[in-house]
């Protein structure tokens, strides 16, 4: 291992382990602003969402491309709907990455 | 003391359940812990790195995006902020969670805490609450937590190995994985007109900012969706829950 493999794996270890821990284990000492705690309940339907949207529509990281030749935009709407019709995550992903996998055959 | 044999069984029980409740998300993890691996080692790490990062880091779509900027060079500082901001929403998972687990002693927080994901949460946030009078419920948790990790460990080791032995393997597009997964996570949260406002917000920046390098466009539009969500939230203020 790399000295700058150490530095990535050890500070992306301490951050994501202070983000999990540091409620949890100081309960008893830290108390959270109302207007901070509730500004933390957006952060993972806007993180997420920020994550799923150039995955789909840009997926070579740099160009839209809004042809029918990508897979991942009839698959995220596949999941979508399967998940606001049945609501049940297991559902929702393997309908999702089997419309995926039968578009790329097909297109 | 010696535990009544009734305890133990609950125990068991709690555990084995949370486990077993959590198999339609190892089979969502699964692709993600292979495409993981693949792009590790395509992007240039060693299997000792791309490994260990699985098993002490142990956050999906973290690893995913620091894997990216691996093997753009980015510099650890830029990998490591970026990593945080992704990560930062386990803190509203841990949040949500301190009702039921403050009690427990640290043997049982810090490795719980470890473990938070969204996939354990998504399944742990069910069980607390229900109204049953089992007093280990954390073991449910603990069952949860052990079989989304093993399950990440294992895949991602054979990503590793496929990665090396597979060419193409990371072009075939099993990071659709991750997408359908997440698009069944944010679904349940868009319930009120201020959720709206976040998810729209943050879906638009992601675009609007995809030219920047770093993933910096992805920070920029997480923080732009939760103050759209704040905002809309203060101007329909005494009405927090508007339906959509």
């Amino acid at each position: 291992m790399s000295l700058y493999e150490i530095a990535v794996l050890g500070g992306m270890f301490a951050v994501t382990f202070g983000v999990r821990y540091l409620l949890i284990g100081f309960s008893s000492r830290i108390r959270l602003s109302p207007a901070f705690e509730r500004a933390l309940a957006f952060v993972p339907p806007a993180v997420l969402t920020a994550i799923i949207i150039p995955s789909v529509l840009m997926p070579d990281g740099s160009r839209f491309d809004l042809s029918l030749a990508n897979a991942y935009i009839p698959a995220a709407l596949a999941a979508l709907g399967a998940h606001l019709v049945m609501r049940r995550l297991i559902v929702t992903i393997v309908f999702g990455m089997a419309v995926f996998f039968l578009w790329k055959m097909y297109f | 003391m010696k535990q009544v044999p009734r305890e133990k069984n609950m125990k068991r029980t709690e555990f084995f359940r949370g486990a077993r409740d959590t198999v339609p998300l190892l089979v969502g993890a699964f692709p993600f812990g292979l495409i993981y691996g693949t792009l590790a080692v395509s992007a240039g790490m060693s299997v000792p790195a791309a490994l260990g990062m699985s098993a002490i880091v142990f956050a999906g779509s973290a690893q995913f995006i620091a894997v990216g900027l691996i093997g753009a060079h980015a510099a650890p500082l830029v990998i490591i902020a970026t990593t945080f901001i992704v990560n930062l929403r386990h803190m509203l998972y841990a949040a949500n969670l301190l009702p039921y687990i403050s009690h427990l002693p640290q043997r049982w927080k810090i490795p719980l805490s470890f473990w938070l994901t969204d996939e354990v949460f998504a399944v742990v946030a069910k069980r607390y609450p229900s109204q049953d009078p089992s007093v280990c419920k954390h073991w449910y948790q603990l069952g949860s937590s052990l079989a989304m990790y093993l399950n990440w460990q294992f895949w991602s080791a054979v990503g590793v190995i496929s990665g090396s032995f597979i060419p193409g393997i990371e072009s075939m597009g099993l990071d659709i994985a991750m997408v359908v997964t997440f698009v069944g996570m944010v679904v349940p949260y868009v319930k009120t007109k201020p959720m709206v406002f976040a998810v729209v917000t943050a879906g638009g920046a992601s675009l609007a900012f995809a030219w920047m390098p770093y993933k910096l466009g992805l920070i920029l539009a997480g923080l732009s969706g939760i103050a759209a969500g704040y905002a809309a939230m203060r101007i329909f203020r005494g009405n927090d829950h508007v339906a959509v």
